[in-house]
């Protein structure tokens, strides 16, 4: 590793809560960008009286892999509702490559936590074709397409089972082939891979990149995984905890593709993001008043990571 | 009239597995259903006894009076003519049925117009209106199916937009961003997620069918299972009023199998138990 890529790690920590500002892009983009820009504007997203998140900018350019951590429960779903046009804004603006975004729609795929989203009653290449079925698309092209998806994420024999049969990891392969078979310029992931065990966790993640970087669509992905966040990421977002949040921290990530771990330049990034989210987790926990146990309370919610880092705090 | 609605059916499949202990258990399953059915027909044999014919018909006496009224045809013409009514009015109330309650999920201005209604005659027992049906429709074969349509049409509706409400809502959405439109979504979505509700819907339906013939017919028929029971009654025929009970019960029985039976080979895909 060079040493211009160590000091690039380092770079671009914003103050907490100062607009982040988008990341020059001077890199080797990915293939030939289809992707969209989504700018995120002053948005604020209200639940009734309560105020979900406020205030939040994010620019993100065409293309870029854009990683968004932060306390749990501190908004981060609630901003990819928005992105993906299932909630609307309550303040400010979003717009995808300058249109705002009004409602959902196949430019914008969501990949869910959660599997159950998969049709339960269609097989996994009915379920892959759904968007083109949906657009209109004859039948040469949807087997088309199933087979180049279904290939992509590597289940072109499971193509006439049904979702029910087969495993988590399968399943979310499943449902990243169905939101790419629409050739959406943005993909959405909300903690994707949240619900698996780690080794089916990490193959996904290197699909994940690999696809990302075919496909040259922007994306953003939610996580708690700090590791997952730089071995994905060109730029890393860090929320402040909620109500009310924003985005805390920017970091870009100029680590050399595909992305080693135990680089002295991601583990001093790790670190930081550890102790931003840690902090955040620390506020929150004091609002709520259990502050007597705090750095205890913090490392269970913001799960091994704060742990990890009290521990190294108390040994040091 | 019970109104029940489904669980979110579990859909984890498992591949249908044939082996030999399975077999056991079916044979068991068998074995303990013949056993009742034998206590089940002696005890009645000993209230029989207790009792006397012309309170209790036995067993025995019940199958002769039932070969009795098969060979003069009054039996066979009683099930075809209840069948027949059970079968349009129970038809009719689910292809209702199943659209309005889907409407009424999906859509709110639907819900919030049908709503009243639904609240208020869903407390009216539909043998309630067997003399308003008959005043106004007649003594034929109409007023009995709309009865049964009646009957019908309020469960499968009910069940069908309580299954829409239960549709995850994550679903949708995952539609919805995969480009479908709100009708899409209705067709492709709402109504293969909602159809093991509509099932259930239905399945309850068929048994309060079977109330609502025995009613619909006492009043007015001149054959059917129900009118048979009646007029035996007139005539002091207790092994023809058992006769009728007994077909009434089986007749049940039979269509519900046939209906899960139909419901496992055709909708198994969409997560229907049966
Ligand atoms: N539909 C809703 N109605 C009311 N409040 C909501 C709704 N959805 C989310 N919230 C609230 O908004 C806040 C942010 O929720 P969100 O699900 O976005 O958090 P998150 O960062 O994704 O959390 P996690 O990491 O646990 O998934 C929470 O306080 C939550 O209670
Ligand atoms: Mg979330």
């Amino acid at each position: 590793m060079t040493e211009a890529t160590k000091a690039a790690a380092e770079q671009s920590a914003p103050a907490a809560g100062a607009p982040a500002a988008a990341a020059p892009r001077d890199r080797a983009q990915p293939a030939a960008g289809r992707g969209a820009a989504l700018r995120v504007e002053g948005a604020g997203i209200s639940f009734g009286g309560f105020q979900a998140v406020r205030g939040i900018d994010l620019d993100i350019p065409a293309g870029e892999f854009l990683c968004l951590l932060g306390p749990s429960g501190c908004g981060k779903s609630t901003l990819l509702s928005a992105m993906a046009g299932f909630v609307q804004v309550s303040k400010g603006s979003l717009t995808a490559d300058g249109a705002t975004v009004s409602g959902p729609g196949p430019g914008i795929g969501m990949v869910f936590q959660n599997s159950e989203v998969l049709f339960d009653w269609m097989t996994v290449h009915q379920n892959v074709t759904f968007g083109p079925r949906m657009r209109g698309l004859g039948r040469a092209e949807q087997n088309r397409v199933a087979d180049e998806f279904l290939g992509l994420v590597g289940l072109r024999h499971c193509a006439d089972r049904y979702p029910g049969q087969l495993s988590g990891g399968m399943r979310q392969r499943v449902q990243i082939a169905r939101v790419l078979a629409n050739e959406p310029s943005v993909v959405l992931m909300d903690e994707p891979f949240g619900a698996l065990d780690a080794q089916t966790r990490q193959v996904l993640q290197q699909e994940t990149d690999r696809i990302w970087r075919a496909s040259g669509c922007t994306v953003v992905f939610v996580t708690h995984d700090i590791d997952e966040a730089i071995l994905l990421a060109d730029r890393v977002a860090v929320m402040t905890a909620g109500p009310a949040a924003s985005i805390k921290s920017l970091y870009t990530v100029e680590l050399p593709r595909p992305r080693d771990a135990s680089d002295p330049a991601a583990l001093r990034l790790r670190d930081k993001l550890r102790q931003d989210i840690a902090e955040e987790v620390r506020k929150a926990m004091q609002d709520q008043g259990l502050d007597q146990d705090t750095e205890a309370a913090a490392g269970t919610t913001a799960g091994q990571d704060a742990v990890r880092l009290d521990q190294e705090a108390r040994s040091a | 009239m019970t109104i029940t609605t489904t669980k979110a059916p579990d859909r984890t499949r498992t591949l249908p597995r044939r082996t030999g202990k399975a077999a056991g258990q079916r044979l068991r399953t068998l074995g303990l259903y013949v056993l009742a059915i034998l206590v089940g027909l002696g005890a009645w044999q000993l209230v029989a006894m207790e009792y006397g014919p012309s309170l209790v018909a036995s067993p025995r006496e019940t199958l002769s009076a039932a070969g009795e009224l098969a060979a003069d045809g009054t039996l066979g013409n009683s099930i075809v003519a209840s069948s027949r009514r059970i079968l349009i009015g129970w038809g009719l109330g689910v292809l209702v049925g199943a659209p309005v309650g889907l409407l009424i999920g999906q859509i709110r201005i639907v819900r919030q117009l049908l709503e009243p209604y639904t609240e208020f005659f869903r407390f009216i027992p539909p043998v309630a209106f067997v003399t308003l049906a008959v005043v106004w429709l007649g003594i034929g074969e109409t007023s009995k199916v709309v009865l049964i349509f009646y009957t019908a049409v309020f469960i499968v509706t009910l069940n069908t937009s309580a299954g829409v409400m239960a549709v995850n809502e994550s679903k949708v959405r995952a539609a919805a961003s995969l480009g479908a439109s709100r009708s899409q979504i209705l067709r492709r979505v709402v109504l293969p997620a909602t159809v093991p509700y509509i099932f259930t819907g239905a399945r309850l339906a068929m048994g309060n069918c079977f109330l609502t013939i025995v009613s619909a017919e006492i009043v007015a028929a001149q054959v059917g299972l129900g009118s048979l029971i009646w007029t035996s009654r007139n005539y002091g025929r207790i092994d023809w009023v058992f006769v009728g009970i007994i077909t009434l019960g089986v007749l049940g029985l039979v269509y519900d199998r046939v209906l899960r039976l139909i419901a496992s080979r055709v909708l198994y895909k969409y997560g229907v138990k049966a």
